[in-house]
């Protein structure tokens, strides 16, 4: 009876390790039936282990913008546009963000041990900060886009990458500048600070003080590491809604002035006209259709989800709108989470597609009330003349038009 | 004798007590960082004020001087020799500029620049290319000289260029150009543009 039993744990055993074989060798036949698996394995490696890489099938890279090479002849690196058409989400991977440099740079080579923050000039104790000392600070974290001035979509652009790619969202962490300015003690008529970079051409910009206090961040940190080279290693002023150059990469110093210093970076936005001034300082409320957009192929009629981002310097995007018959009609598009003040919002619109011809726009409405123009709209305010193209004064926020065609091709309809 | 000692004595402890402070100063909430030296404040402290050229150093020079550092120094081998025709951005006005408007001569630094300063901070900073930071404060005067004579805003090309003269300058744009607006969180950028 005894070792009937053991006899029958003991069948049962090998009847469940046979189970197993048999379990296992049905994987290994499904690999070539019914369920197969992948062609082919990625290896592990070191640096794989240490620090991944995406896919060999997902190629999308950032270009060269405005027309002028990166590198130059001279080996520097100038505008380079952010693949905005296949960006998913939010945040742009960091090896993906926009690059936007003065005059043409090279990228220091920065050791963040040797690296100093000092703040002087209108001040009661000038200072000087190491990088530790920066990071024991009281920090904030939050999702901020960047915008180049120069990003300014023309009829003779193809991609999305063309006609908006100098725009980019990241998430940034560091110190608050009003901190660092508290510490230092700001004296009456301190009303701007310059801010100053460590690159060759010591890239400068000149902020007005309110603006500083507000909410500017010195960001040690960018998507979860510390800021790349590109952006400013070790240290990057971002200045929420404010134009691309104002945040200074590799900062090194900020002088508290009582005026507006007018830096080669500031002289290269100077206007005659007041209007063009004001309108170029801060990015005003502005969204693009990334999917579908120029250069890509619809397959044919049926249900599309129309993709995009929009954004404001003003504050949050409170809205965006969406028409597919070229301005006639438009509809309210769904906002994906939360918009945060001065970042980019993903929005996205259930479309089915006839197969007709048709023109695809946004426009974004954000949380001061502003609402992103038309070209033709930006026109009729200035009192442009009717036969001529339209000229958006300022930094550019008008709006992107797709046009359809009945082959399914997708194009940029600025006319 | 004694009282004087005395007198002495308080003024060496009451520097003492200053260079002390200044040299260990932290921020005063959290108690980081330190004070800079004025070495190292004069170091980096090279933004020149556009109106009154504040940060402008001790130095001098003139056009006729900087006409042969233009040759020496490289310029004119990224910028042309008369200014223009490099692969470097234009240094001199277009011969068919519109003679009242400077604003329609397109950005070229030493003609649309409201103040001289600026250009003087420009050529300091930035110049040559690959060896930025290597001009002597005179070069840097002579230079800019150079390029104010050669778009005729002087005429003496031995005028001589200084941090008492530079700002001095009248500039075409000296008060032809647009003040950014206070920028305030939350605010329109132009009052009554909806857009």
């Amino acid at each position: 009876m005894g070792s009937r039993k053991t006899d029958r744990r003991e069948f049962l055993k090998q009847s469940a390790s046979l189970a197993g074989a048999a379990a296992l060798g049905a994987t290994a036949r499904s690999a070539s039936g019914q369920l197969p698996g992948p062609e082919a394995q990625l290896r592990g490696t070191e640096e794989l282990v240490g620090y991944g890489q995406r896919s060999r099938f997902v190629t999308s890279k950032r270009i060269p913008h405005g027309g002028r090479p990166s590198p130059d002849v001279f080996g520097l690196d100038f505008h380079i546009a952010t693949p905005l058409q296949d960006q998913v989400g939010l945040v742009t991977p960091t090896s993906l963000h926009y690059v936007g440099t003065t005059r043409g740079a090279f990228v220091p080579d920065i050791d963040p041990a040797k690296h100093r923050l000092m703040i002087h000039g209108m001040v009661d104790n000038p200072l000087v900060f190491t990088m530790e000392d920066l990071k024991r600070l009281p920090s904030v974290t939050r999702l901020h886009f960047i915008e180049c001035a120069g990003n300014r979509a023309s009829r003779r652009h193809v991609t999305v990458q063309e006609t908006h790619g100098m725009t980019s969202c990241a998430e940034w962490t560091g110190v608050l500048l009003s901190t660092l300015l508290e510490e230092a003690g700001v004296q009456e008529g301190g009303d701007w600070i310059v801010a100053e970079g460590v690159e060759e051409v010591k890239g400068a910009s000149s902020i007005p003080m309110s603006k500083a206090m507000a909410d500017c961040i010195v960001c040690y940190g960018m998507n979860g590491e510390p800021v790349r080279p590109q952006q400013g290693f070790p240290l990057r002023l971002i200045v929420p809604g404010g134009e691309g150059i104002l945040n200074v990469k590799w900062l090194r110093r900020i002088k508290v002035v009582d005026q507006f210093y007018m830096t080669y970076n500031d002289y290269g936005h100077l206007r005659q006209d007041p209007a063009d001034a004001a309108l170029s300082l801060q990015i005003g409320p502005k969204s693009v259709i990334t999917v579908p957009s120029g250069g890509q192929q619809l397959p044919g009629p049926g249900f599309y989800e129309v993709r995009g981002l929009a954004w404001s310097g003003a504050g949050r995007v409170a809205r965006v709108e969406v028409t597919t018959d070229g301005g006639r009609n438009w509809f309210d598009a769904d906002l994906r989470g939360e918009p945060q003040p001065m970042a980019h919002t993903a929005f996205s619109f259930s479309w089915t597609w006839d197969g007709k011809p048709c023109e695809l726009q946004s426009r974004c409405i954000d949380e001061i009330g502003q609402v992103q123009p038309s070209r033709a709209e930006v026109a009729r305010f200035w009192g442009q003349p009717e036969d001529q193209p339209p000229s958006v004064k300022g930094q550019d926020n008008s709006i992107q038009p797709w046009r359809i065609d009945s082959d399914g091709g997708v194009h940029n309809a600025i006319a | 004798m004694g009282a004087c000692t005395m007198q002495s004595l308080k003024i060496l402890a009451v520097l003492i007590s200053l260079l002390g402070f200044a040299a260990q100063a932290q921020s005063p909430t959290y108690g980081v960082g330190r004070a800079p030296t004025p070495a190292e404040i004069a170091a980096w402290d090279i933004a020149i004020a556009p109106v009154t050229g504040d940060e402008l150093p001790a130095g001098s020079g003139n056009a006729d001087q900087g006409s042969e550092l233009f040759m020496s120094k490289g310029c004119a081998g990224c910028h042309g020799t008369d200014g223009h025709g490099g692969m470097a951005p234009r240094l001199v006005k277009p011969d068919m500029a519109v003679p009242d408007d400077p604003w329609r001569w397109g950005r070229i630094l030493p003609i649309r620049a409201p103040y001289a300063p600026v250009i003087w901070d420009f050529i300091n900073r930035g110049m040559p290319l690959g060896q930025e930071g290597s001009l002597t404060a005179d070069e840097v005067y002579s230079l800019t000289a150079f390029l104010l004579w050669l778009n005729g805003v002087i005429d003496d090309d031995q005028m001589v260029l200084n941090a008492e003269t530079l700002p001095q300058i009248q500039m075409p744009n000296r008060d032809n150009w647009a003040e950014l607006p206070e920028w305030l969180p939350n605010q329109p950028r132009l009052p009554e543009y909806p857009y």
